[in-house]
């Protein structure tokens, strides 16, 4: 039996009057595939800052291996790797020197740091970029990067914000092939926020998020028989507007 | 995590900010032109009228080993702090603009806590100031600017705390600023008033004469005490009231700052990022 790699129970949060997260309750397994479906503004990143403790969560639980994340922040961001929706890496450093300060905020030794950012890069055909600074790639290959780094440290959850914004096509096929090939191989699970109907994986696992609630959290394909649609989109609507 | 593993973090942190200082190396001219200027054009302009004499029955305010000195010479230290100041407000400018965009997340997100993430990026910022500093000392020659040799070594504490003191000011700014906009208010509100009811310019005793309010107002100016202990440690000697008051308003800054990142009570909790 996989055990949880994150737990989130009756999650409220509120910005204000405004009320951005209503009752959420989510888990996740080793190897589980979820996409975070929701239209701009329905939670998901406010969801993502409570996860990594960018802020405390104001009612419920958020358990990542175990691990609350207000009373053992530690041991629960140890776990976690993070592609934020904006860019985060340095565009003056080089990819090697991003690398190793992410590698460095984790506690790692810089040769340790070197040997992982090479196996990430090289699973990426990207190896030949390390001495790069970051201005000179493209796009998709900085979200690239960014994947890269939030593997550094070898976490057991991976969370994407909206990783494939302002990233072409053919970088987007990339990097969902390369987080679907993660899973597999390395039991990783992943948490997938977008707003992008297409980058939903029929096999996986779908949340839809629509102002601050979770309308729906199951298998895409155990959705779209309960829903009787013939794809997401049509799922998605059947959520959403009725 | 282990005390090793502090200090690989640590050292990242500050070796990361000593990059961006190389690779930004405008943002370091363009902080030493502001003090040179002031240097070059304003204290000698004032230099001819303006020589600050030993205050009478005060010898404990006066470090310098004559009685009267230059004006370019008594303000070289408030210069020097306010390198340090305008250092520590681009820091917390810039950990704004982090903020906006993101990259402050990849800090924020570390295992490490985040009072220790805070402080090793404020150690990194007050190393980059007190280069800056040297930088400032060498080029003052040229307007003999010319502390004893064991002032170059004892200035150094004296940079740390009061660097340390006016970083953690910026950085609990930079946590109640909600957007960069709102940045230039920092400047009209806290750098400008901080700056010129101080010490840098004009002795306290002379403000004394003209406006007894203005005088207290000044006496209990963190900026002023930071402005005395690098004084007085330029000569070699010790200001212990500007070394207490310098902790004392190290330890709120400090204090201030960690709370308005603290992930659960703090103005960032407050507001999204």
């Amino acid at each position: 039996m996989n055990s949880s790699a994150l737990t989130i129970k009756t999650l409220n949060h509120n910005f204000g009057n405004l009320r951005a997260l209503d009752n959420v309750n989510i888990t996740l397994n080793e190897g589980d595939y979820s996409i975070l479906l929701g239209l701009n503004g329905a939670g998901k990143t406010t969801l993502f800052s409570l996860i990594t403790r960018l802020y405390d969560n104001q009612t419920g639980s958020i358990e990542i291996f175990s691990n609350n994340i207000k009373k053992n922040p530690s041991k629960a961001l140890a776990n976690i790797g993070v592609v934020f929706q904006q860019p985060t890496v340095d565009l003056d450093l080089t990819v090697e020197q991003n690398l190793q300060y992410h590698a460095s905020l984790h506690g790692m030794r810089k040769k340790l740091a070197l040997d992982n950012a090479l196996t990430e890069l090289s699973r990426q055909n990207m190896e030949d970029i390390l001495k790069k600074k970051i201005r000179e790639l493209s796009g998709g290959q900085r979200r690239r990067v960014e994947i890269v780094r939030a593997l550094m440290h070898n976490p057991k959850l991976l969370l994407l914000d909206e990783p494939t914004v302002g990233v072409d096509i053919e970088s987007r096929k990339l990097i969902v092939k390369h987080v679907k090939s993660l899973c597999k191989e390395k039991k990783l699970a992943v948490l997938w926020a977008t707003h992008l109907i297409d980058e939903v994986d029929q096999d996986g696992k779908l949340i839809v998020l629509h102002q601050g609630k979770v309308l729906a959290n199951n298998l895409v394909k155990n959705i779209l028989k309960k829903t009787k649609s013939k794809n997401v989109s049509n799922a998605f609507d059947y959520f959403t507007k009725n | 995590m282990c005390i090793f593993q502090y200090y690989l973090c640590f050292k990242g942190i500050v070796f990361r900010e000593s990059l961006r200082f190389f690779y930004q190396r405008e943002r370091f001219f363009s902080a030493l032109v502001r003090p040179l200027v002031w240097l070059a054009i304003f204290a000698v302009g004032f230099r001819s009228f303006l020589g600050v004499s030993r205050p009478l029955g005060e010898p404990e305010n006066w470090p310098y080993p004559v009685s009267l000195v230059p004006y370019e010479l008594y303000i070289a230290a408030g210069l020097i702090a306010m390198i340090q100041l305008f250092n520590g407000m681009q820091s917390s400018l810039s950990m704004v603009y982090d903020r906006e965009m993101g990259s402050m997340r990849t800090l924020l997100v570390s295992p490490f806590p985040r009072s220790f993430l805070l402080a090793s990026k404020l150690v990194a910022g007050v190393s980059v100031s007190i280069l800056q500093v040297f930088a400032f000392l060498t080029i003052a020659l040229f307007w003999n600017i010319e502390p004893p040799l064991i002032g170059y070594l004892t200035v150094i504490p004296a940079l740390f705390l009061s660097g340390m003191m006016l970083g953690a000011l910026g950085m609990f700014l930079s946590s109640a600023i909600k957007q960069l906009e709102n940045f230039a208010g920092v400047m009209n509100f806290v750098i400008f008033p901080m700056f010129f009811a101080s010490s840098a310019l004009y002795p306290l005793w002379k403000i004394r004469e003209s406006s007894e309010i203005l005088f207290y107002f000044c006496s209990y100016n963190p900026f002023t005490h930071a402005v005395e202990l690098i004084r007085f440690s330029l000569y070699g000697q010790l200001n212990e009231k500007s070394l207490i008051f310098v902790l004392i308003f190290l330890l709120i800054f400090l204090m201030l700052a960690i709370y308005g990142y603290d992930p659960s009570k703090g103005i960032i909790a407050k507001k999204k990022v």
